[in-house]
């Protein structure tokens, strides 16, 4: 198993001609990913060559999935198309096959597109949105796996430590701590740094929890808002797999935005301090320094009677 | 991006928003024909800035740092009044509790008219990040610091959100009207004020819209006296209007640079300058540099494909703050390439002609290539292997205790 997307999905790409996205999509196919094909508007009946060989495009998302039976998609697709391409996702997995997966990669959209588009996805329960603002998703398989967005395949191997992230290389980060104790991941997500996204932390900690491959989980949160002690309370209630957590932004400052659209302390809330001890309070091990991930999930690999 | 009260009025103005006449000034002299134009008895001077606290900070003279005066929002009861006032003002800086000691030097004034004032509410749009909705907050508490209003008498705090699909509705005005203890016209007035604002809100994209006081006149009419309002930059595109209101002399210079180059860039106070791939990935190596008793210089992602001209305006922005006593270059190559990297920070410490520690580590695309590079660059540049190595060798390097 693994959550939502299994080794061997079937995967679009929205924006597959555009610079991004044909470049992503070439990454995706090289890693094993298996891509059957695009859509972009006004370019049906083309075809783009990735790693040597040709796949079709659509003009809609209706079409693309109704030819291929996609169980995801994902969005390279500018900010001020990307909600819209949501949306249409969405709507053509919902009608088609009441299910789907969107992972939507575009930085930058407008904060009120977007809270259209998650209102409009969660109207269709059986389809997930990840992201916006995310390096994707990526279940790594025994050879090749399914890797959906933007990182770097080639350091992820399949294991039993799920991960669920806000930021992109931190995310890589975290992957690279479970790789120098020898673990390996069932699931990598990463959830988006912008105020509103789809998929939260506190689904993919049930999922990981449903899911019999994950054995312990790794939760990377950063300053803004309070999704991360959220999902802390939930999970002492929740979850019986070990976690560790590490939260981004210890020293940022007040009121500044960093990088990230979400990542801002506001009217002194959401600072690094507040979430780690909600972390603490529900029995995640933390670590300081992300270099540290791996010795800590270690110990709790150990205390659990998994190493 | 925040804009100035005087423009958050004008823009409550053209959406129907009800403001009492004011007008923008950035001299005295525009200033006293302001007080002639308005033909009130009473004046406000209110001190034009993008911080908050503004009624309670002070004014000092720029040079000598000198206390000129007490308050930064003036009600004038004169012409000669609004003389003295709009002189202390203009071209002072104003500290205030969200300034920082640095404050702020202020360059425009809003000369507003008198209003009478039978109660002071708060009210105030936002987006809701764990709703994913609009939401709108009231107190009949207004005039005072919201957030003490939500933590000592949080029931004093109104909250309602939208739902995006079906919009502002009826008895959801009506509900909060009547928590708030307003009625007949004021409530009427309210109504009209709230559904003219949640339009303003979607049209003009705004991040939050926060009137304190919002007040009611003694003839029941509510009227926003305070106009903060802040829009959502990745909403650019679709306004192009931003370009002519957008103050620049109230954002960081440097900041505007590295964000013209595709840099996200924040200074801060410490002395070892970074340089980052990725916004969580810069967080935490600046935590990391704390954790180990350094301070960061700055935040600065290069974002996820830099090139080496990137890398090259990092380097000089990094440089232009005199506190740099040494630099962290921490990149986890994920689309970037670490080799592309180690050429940009060669060809970047060749050409500024960095003489401060430096110390690279890398990790991920490339990355033997990418180290074999930088081993064989007879520049002086401290290879580390993860994070916590890459901080402890510079807060070592500057002299730091580990």
């Amino acid at each position: 198993m693994a959550i939502w997307i299994e080794e061997d999905a079937k995967v679009l790409v929205q924006g597959i001609t555009g610079k991004q996205g044909m470049f992503h999509a070439d990454k995706m196919v090289e890693y094993g990913t298996n891509i059957v094909g695009g859509c972009t508007p006004g370019k049906g009946g083309q075809t783009v060559d990735l790693q040597g060989n040709a796949y079709p495009v659509w003009d809609s998302m209706f079409e693309a999935i109704e030819t291929t039976d996609a169980h995801a998609t994902v969005i390279y697709v500018p900010p001020p198309f990307a909600a819209e391409a949501i949306m249409e996702a969405a709507d053509a997995f919902d009608q088609i096959k009441g299910e789907g997966v969107v992972v939507c990669i575009t930085e930058g959209i407008p904060t009120l597109d977007m809270v259209k588009a998650v209102a409009f996805v969660e109207n269709r329960p059986g389809v997930r949105l990840i992201g916006p603002n995310c390096p994707g998703i990526i279940t790594p398989g025994d050879g090749g796996g399914a890797k959906i967005g933007i990182m770097p395949g080639h350091i992820h191997a399949k294991g039993r430590i799920g991960i669920v992230s806000k930021s992109g290389t931190l995310t890589y980060e975290a992957v690279a701590q479970t790789m120098s104790i020898g673990e390996g991941q069932s699931t990598c997500v990463g959830i988006g740094g912008d105020p509103v996204n789809g998929t939260g932390f506190i689904e993919c900690l049930a999922a990981f929890e449903a899911d019999s491959q994950t054995e312990a989980i790794v939760m990377i949160g950063e300053i803004g808002g309070n999704a991360e002690q959220e999902a802390a309370a939930w999970a002492k209630e929740n979850v019986t797999k070990p976690i560790v957590g590490f939260v981004a932004g210890a020293t940022a400052p007040p009121g500044k935005r960093m990088g990230h659209a979400g990542a801002i302390i506001s009217g002194g809330k959401g600072t690094a301090e507040e979430k780690f001890e909600a972390f603490e309070a529900a029995g995640i091990a933390c670590a300081r320094d992300p270099s540290e991930l791996g010795a800590v999930l270690l110990e709790s690999l150990k205390a659990a009677g998994l190493r | 991006m925040n804009i100035h009260e005087y423009q958050g009025k004008a823009l409550f103005k053209q959406h129907g928003v009800k403001v009492v006449e004011g007008v923008h000034c950035t001299s005295v002299s525009e200033a006293l024909d302001a007080y002639d134009h308005l033909q009130s008895k009473v004046v406000a001077v209110k001190s034009q800035i993008h911080a908050g606290g503004r009624g309670k900070g002070n004014l000092y003279s720029p040079g000598s740092r000198d206390l000129v005066m007490e308050g930064g929002v003036k009600i004038a009861f004169s012409k000669d009044d609004v003389g003295t006032y709009s002189e202390n003002i203009l071209g002072n800086i104003l500290v205030t509790k969200q300034t920082g000691e640095e404050g702020k030097l202020v360059n425009h004034l809003y000369v507003e008219s008198g209003c009478d004032i039978a109660h002071e509410y708060y009210l105030a749009l936002l987006v809701d990040r764990e709703q994913k909705s609009v939401l709108v907050m009231a107190s009949t508490e207004g005039g005072m610091d919201i957030e003490e209003v939500a933590e000592e008498t949080p029931e004093l705090l109104h909250k309602l959100n939208i739902d995006p699909n079906a919009g502002l509705l009826g008895y959801q005005i009506r509900d909060l009207g009547l928590a708030l203890g307003l009625q007949g016209a004021a409530h009427k007035s309210f109504g009209k004020m709230l559904k003219a604002l949640y339009s303003l809100f979607l049209k003009e994209d705004c991040a939050m819209v926060e009137i304190n006081p919002l007040v009611r006149s003694s003839d029941d009419e509510m009227i926003a006296l305070d106009a903060k309002v802040s829009f959502d930059e990745n909403a650019e595109f679709r306004h192009k209007s931003w370009d002519d209101i957008r103050d620049l002399s109230e954002e960081e210079d440097v900041e505007i640079r590295a964000k013209e180059t595709g840099l996200s860039y924040v200074k801060l106070d410490g002395n070892i300058g970074c340089l980052v791939n990725g916004a969580g990935l810069a967080m935490a190596t600046m935590d990391v540099i704390k954790l180990y008793g350094g301070e960061p210089a700055n935040f600065l992602d290069v974002g996820g494909g830099a090139n080496e001209e990137q890398v090259k305006t990092a380097f000089s922005i990094i440089l232009e703050d005199p506190n740099v006593k040494g630099i962290l270059v921490n990149i986890f190559g994920g689309i970037m390439r670490c080799d592309i990297i180690a050429r940009g920070v060669i060809a970047a410490t060749e050409s500024l002609g960095l003489t401060v520690p430096l110390v690279v580590r890398l990790a991920g695309t490339n990355v033997d290539e990418g180290k074999a590079i930088l081993a064989s660059s007879t520049l002086n540049i401290h290879p580390a292997d993860d994070l916590a190595e890459g901080a402890q060798k510079i807060v070592e390097l500057i002299g730091g205790d580990v």
